[in-house]
């Protein structure tokens, strides 16, 4: 059986494109602020919650030409942020030009990063990298103690990630105003997060507390039904209620604010997105579907390709890659 | 009736205001106010919840607080304390009605 036949074809609830709200904040803003850039699905992880299935096995893998066509794309309609994630990105081997190129043309940067990365050996010039290129850093910590964060993202990653936040504290990040480090959350299993700020209040206690470490922002993301995550909840049965808690938890209000009404995303290969997760989930733009084609011509307004998925940016204070919405 | 407790009856909960709507209605608007951020916190309380429905053992009240904690960013770890503290407060509580015990002992043995 196909794994999102319940996902699409329920009758448990409303079709999210169906809800008045979707109709009404259902295409794109004329101007849109964040050109997010996927430039590979390998990852030295294998996250539990991955709505991308990212991995050591994957290869995917964008190439320059592609990233040359962004940065073009970027400058002829105006973007505001470039917003480079994976995978995990570092492990393209055109990752610093992309990054050298984007900070020279004074681009604002953010890379979203595993942490992990940083401590393998041929990556440990990285956070001075970043530093020097003064890029805004969203790293994933998905709670402040070992057993929780090993249990989602696989043994030994708590540590990994302690030091490598001390790192970026001692190189200025979350201390210095112009270097930012953001924090990203998001639930250990099949329930909705906490409150953005109550949760902030208890990682920034315990992050400095128990090891000195400082930061920006906390962001809380909600897990997608999809992917490794969406495997998860067939596995365990947990599809249906995990739906339902969404569903129950729709908050018309988070919909005007939905991050894919301003914003594109590019798949490894050029090919164009609303979000991380109709990439993942393979439903490409409607519209021109290859980042390439945007060269020349003007961006036009789109409607959004909306799935049930959606229901997880919408339910309780709303979910983004920039964290709550509403 | 096949068993006691019925998972499902769970999400029934509010069929019970369809005998007596006034009281019920009053009764969750004082739990409405109870559980809102006051001198506690929202969180604080939900934990005192999780811990009395360990101590009055009801399935239905663990299920519906353990949800609530971990949607409140709470972890197995600090959980499990808080039911130790439920098991305590039980515990002690047993052992200091011993002392009713020890005065009929005294009142009675020569």
């Amino acid at each position: 059986m196909d794994k999102n036949t319940y996902l699409e074809h329920t009758e448990d609830f409303p079709h999210f494109s169906s809800r008045q709200e979707c109709k009404e904040f259902g295409m794109t803003h004329e101007q849109l602020d964040v050109l997010q850039v996927n430039i590979g699905e390998t990852c030295n992880l294998a996250c539990k919650h991955c709505h991308l299935t990212a991995g050591p096995v994957r290869t995917e893998t964008m190439s320059k030409e592609v990233m040359k066509a962004c940065l073009e794309v970027f400058d002829k309609h105006g973007f505001k942020t470039l917003d480079i994630t994976g995978g995990a990105p570092e492990l393209n081997p055109h990752f610093e030009w992309l990054v050298e190129e984007a900070t020279k043309r004074n681009i604002h940067t953010i890379v979203r990063t595993n942490l992990v990365i940083l401590g393998e050996e041929k990556h440990r010039h990285i956070p001075e990298f970043y530093a020097r290129k003064k890029v805004e850093i969203v790293a994933s910590l998905p709670y402040y103690t070992e057993k929780d964060t090993d249990r989602q993202r696989g043994s030994g990653v708590f540590a990994t990630s302690i030091s490598a936040l001390q790192i970026l504290n001692d190189l200025g990040y979350g201390k210095s105003p112009d270097l930012i480090l953001n924090l990203v959350y998001n639930p250990g299993g099949a329930f909705l997060p906490p409150g953005q700020s109550s949760l902030t209040v208890d990682f920034r206690n315990k992050l400095f507390d128990l090891y000195g470490i400082s930061f920006n922002q906390l962001f809380t993301i909600t897990n997608n039904p999809i992917g490794r995550f969406g495997d998860f909840l067939e596995r365990t049965d947990n599809m249906k209620a995990y739906m339902s808690r969404l569903v129950s938890a729709f908050n018309p209000k988070a919909v005007e604010n939905m991050m894919c009404r301003s914003q594109l995303s590019v798949g490894w290969d050029g090919t164009l997105y609303d979000c991380d997760f109709n990439l993942a989930l393979g439903l490409p733009v409607d519209g021109i579907l290859r980042i390439q084609d945007l060269r020349e011509t003007s961006l036009e307004i789109r409607k959004i390709v909306f799935g049930n998925h959606c229901y997880a940016c919408t339910a309780g204070a709303g979910s983004s890659c920039g964290g709550a919405t509403a | 009736m096949k068993t006691y407790y019925n998972p499902e009856d769970l999400a029934k909960f509010g069929n019970m205001g369809e005998d007596a709507p006034e009281m019920w209605k009053k009764f969750m608007e004082y739990y409405g106010q109870v559980f809102a951020a006051g001198a506690l916190t929202e969180k604080e309380k939900a934990l005192i919840a999780f811990a009395v429905a360990h101590a009055v053992q009801c399935p239905y009240c663990i299920d519906s607080y353990t949800q609530t904690l971990l949607q409140m960013g709470v972890n197995q770890e600090q959980m499990i304390e808080a039911v130790h503290v439920a098991a305590a407060i039980r515990g002690g509580a047993t052992l200091a009605h011993g002392m009713q015990a020890k005065n009929v002992i005294k009142n009675l043995e020569l």
